[in-house]
């Protein structure tokens, strides 16, 4: 049953992307999509602002996961609103391929929320003067100014700057799958017997819906 | 203890109470499409699952299908796109789901055909993984938009876990003037209160303007939800909504109709019923919009301007300047002097048979602008038969249309062919995001019938305006 990895205590480098209302369009353009799978992914990943020209696959440098100092960046620091759009699971696909594990933004878009605790990677909204304070800190030496999150106590750290520690919310059953790295539907499989009781009595009360 | 809507959707549904503000709901329909329903019928096969009920499982092609007319069965608009359509239909054969394929006639657009065919109707839960499956809540289904493991687990269960959103009321007393539609409505909502105004809230839509709306008109206002952020969009089931359902294909059987129709006229939220916010609109104040941005929040009357970066608030300022530049539009820019170079009218917004007739109305004994290109594809089979059977495919040729087989087409981009980069685009659909239509294209959206006048007049111009100077 557990065959996601599990989420416990993670540090990496953050990377700032500050703009509000960044859709799953932009995270993984539709183009990107290119078969029937979760996996493959990870190099579409921002596609639009990653590559000079996304055929060639030539690096823009002034995107911000190609510069240097945000070299394996894990964390992802946003704005309001982030993943919001198309329902695409695709996006989380492909920021888990690439190597996020943690999004810290002011808000999500709910559906892009849900699909972040069903693939291992940690959704943590955050107030913009925090987030803006964790921009400060990671800018000033991005390698060296690492974030911690632990997922148990529910606390995000900065690695070298003490006076930064943000406690988070994650709703119970997030962070269970995330925790143990479950997969859901073998957790919900076993309340079979619960669905089932429902099933029969609602076959009863509504049975148009199950002819 | 009183209940809105939502409530008794939620009561009705509710396998179990987790304790922690969710709960396991049952699922009675999934809708899945080529392009994220696929993979989720996959993960379920490899998983070595079946769908627990497949006679309540629809698979629909839709997203990537080419929309060029007598277009071939695993024809798609982008490269590549063949493998999702054959894909998803060997899968959905194996896994013995309902499917509607690209040569069915039922096919179209999912969150157009699902009421069509009555697979969504009051009382329903309906999932898709599709972010527009609030369209639904339009008839008073339960319908939430997930992402494709969600789908796969509902198949595989029965139920999904939510966690149970806030509430929020959205009441539009008076009436909408004439010429002022259910879209226009929607893009004032959002350009009003933001493209986050409803986070994490089920917001249900009452009042006397929307008991006024036809069911097309109550499933684009729903549509557009999901650009508010909502959870998702109710609207209490009134006769309109038994008399549409009663008869259609999967509509319940004429032998529980005294139940059914018992049992639709209480999904309404009572009196008194509490929501955790609301929100009053007075429909005489709604005028015809259009974005002017890169997110549906940035709208303006058609007869606007652009607004001036500092008239906004504070935090939303760098977002519209950045917007402004990849829109090539300046402040205080009039609207109506921006030069259009296409036009799309169709997808689950505005893809209905109601939307193309008040675009044929605007189109009729008229031509698009010269060099402007103008597609128009039907939002389904049903939707095109029935335009075609009034001769409003004649209408939209004549004007210098092209006139598209039914799916998504060129509500967004999927590689494949497209506006050219740097085209002004009027569109009828739901997301006007940076690249949404294209590298590089910009989309307006708006109405049909604003659509169709922008198309006539080569700028972009309501219908009134454009009926006036024709008359003139």
């Amino acid at each position: 049953m557990t065959d996601r990895r599990p989420f416990t205590r993670h540090v990496g480098v953050a990377a700032p992307m500050l703009a509000d209302n960044i859709d799953t369009d932009q995270i993984i353009p539709s183009r990107e999509m290119k078969s029937v799978s979760r996996d493959g992914l990870g190099e579409g990943l921002f596609a639009g602002q990653r590559y000079i020209d996304a055929h060639s696959r030539s690096p823009d440098p002034a995107f911000v996961l190609n510069k240097p100092e945000y070299k394996n960046a894990s964390i992802l620091l946003s704005g309001a609103n982030f993943g919001c759009g198309s329902s695409r699971e695709h996006a989380v696909w492909a920021l888990a391929e690439f190597g996020v594990r943690c999004i810290v933004a002011e808000s999500f878009g709910e559906i892009f929320h849900g699909n972040c605790g069903q693939n291992g990677v940690l959704p943590i909204a955050l107030s913009k003067d925090k987030i803006a304070a964790l921009t400060a800190y990671v800018e000033s030496a991005p390698q060296q100014n690492t974030l911690c999150i632990d997922l148990e106590k529910q606390t995000l750290t900065a690695s070298t700057e003490s006076a930064i520690e943000y406690p988070f919310d994650v709703n119970p059953y997030q962070k269970r799958l995330l925790l143990d790295g479950l997969d859901p539907i073998g957790l919900t499989l076993t309340r079979r017997e619960e669905i089932a009781a429902f099933l029969d009595k609602d076959a009863a009360w509504r049975p148009w819906i199950y002819e | 203890m009183t209940a809105t809507l939502f409530d008794k959707l939620w009561a009705i549904h509710a396998v179990a109470d987790d304790g922690d503000g969710a709960g396991l709901i049952a699922v009675d329909r999934v809708m899945l499409h080529e392009r994220t329903g696929g993979v989720a019928l996959r993960a379920l096969a490899e998983a070595g699952r079946a769908p627990l009920a497949p006679g309540r499982v629809f698979a629909v092609m839709d997203h990537i299908v080419s929309f060029r007319s007598g277009r071939g069965r695993d024809e798609a608009r982008s490269p590549g796109g063949a493998n999702f359509i054959t894909e998803t239909r060997a899968m959905a054969t194996d896994a013995g789901v309902n499917l509607v394929d690209t040569d069915d006639a039922r096919q179209g657009i999912v969150h157009v055909i699902a009421p069509e065919l009555a697979v969504a109707y009051p009382g329903v839960s309906i999932i898709c993984p599709d972010s527009h499956t609030c369209s639904l809540g339009a008839l008073g289904a339960l319908a939430i938009g997930v992402g494709s493991s969600v789908a796969e687990h509902a198949m595989a269960t029965g139920v999904m876990r939510v966690e149970r959103p806030e509430q929020m009321r959205i009441r539009v007393d008076g009436a909408l003037d004439s010429g002022v539609t259910a879209k226009d409505l929607a893009l004032h909502i959002i350009s009003a209160y933001g493209a986050d105004g409803a986070r994490r809230r089920v917001v249900e839509y009452a009042g006397g303007a929307i008991d006024a709306l036809s069911i097309e008109e109550r499933l684009t206002l729903c549509n557009l939800a999901v650009e508010f952020a909502a959870f998702t969009a109710l609207i209490a089931p009134d006769e309109k909504v038994i008399d549409y359902i009663k008869g259609r294909p999967f509509a319940p059987a004429p032998s529980h109709w005294d139940d059914v129709e018992k049992g639709w006229r209480a999904l309404r939220s009572d009196d008194d019923a509490e929501y955790d916010s609301e929100i009053l609109i007075n429909a005489a104040s709604v005028k015809p919009m259009i974005s002017w941005g890169t997110s549906p929040e940035q709208c303006t009357g058609v007869n606007g301007v652009v607004p001036a970066v500092e008239s906004l608030p504070s935090h939303k300022r760098e977002q519209a300047a950045k917007a402004m530049t990849y829109m090539d539009v300046s402040p205080n820019e009039r609207i109506g002097d921006l030069c259009v170079d296409g036009v799309f009218i169709g997808s689950c917004t505005n893809g209905r048979l109601s939307d193309l007739r008040a675009a044929a109305e605007v189109l009729r004994g008229r031509k698009v602008a010269p060099g402007l290109r103008a597609v128009c594809v039907p939002g389904s089979k049903a939707v095109r038969r029935a335009a075609e059977a009034e001769g409003i495919d004649a209408v939209f040729m004549a004007a210098g249309f092209e006139w598209g087989e039914p799916g998504c087409a060129m509500c967004f981009y999927a590689g494949g062919e497209t506006f050219p980069p740097g085209s002004r685009v009027v569109s009828s659909t739901n997301r006007n995001f940076e690249g949404r239509q294209g590298p590089g294209v910009r989309t307006h959206l708006a109405s049909p019938a604003t659509v169709a006048a922008s198309a006539v007049k080569g700028k972009i111009a309501g219908a009134f305006a454009q009926l006036e100077d024709a008359a003139t």
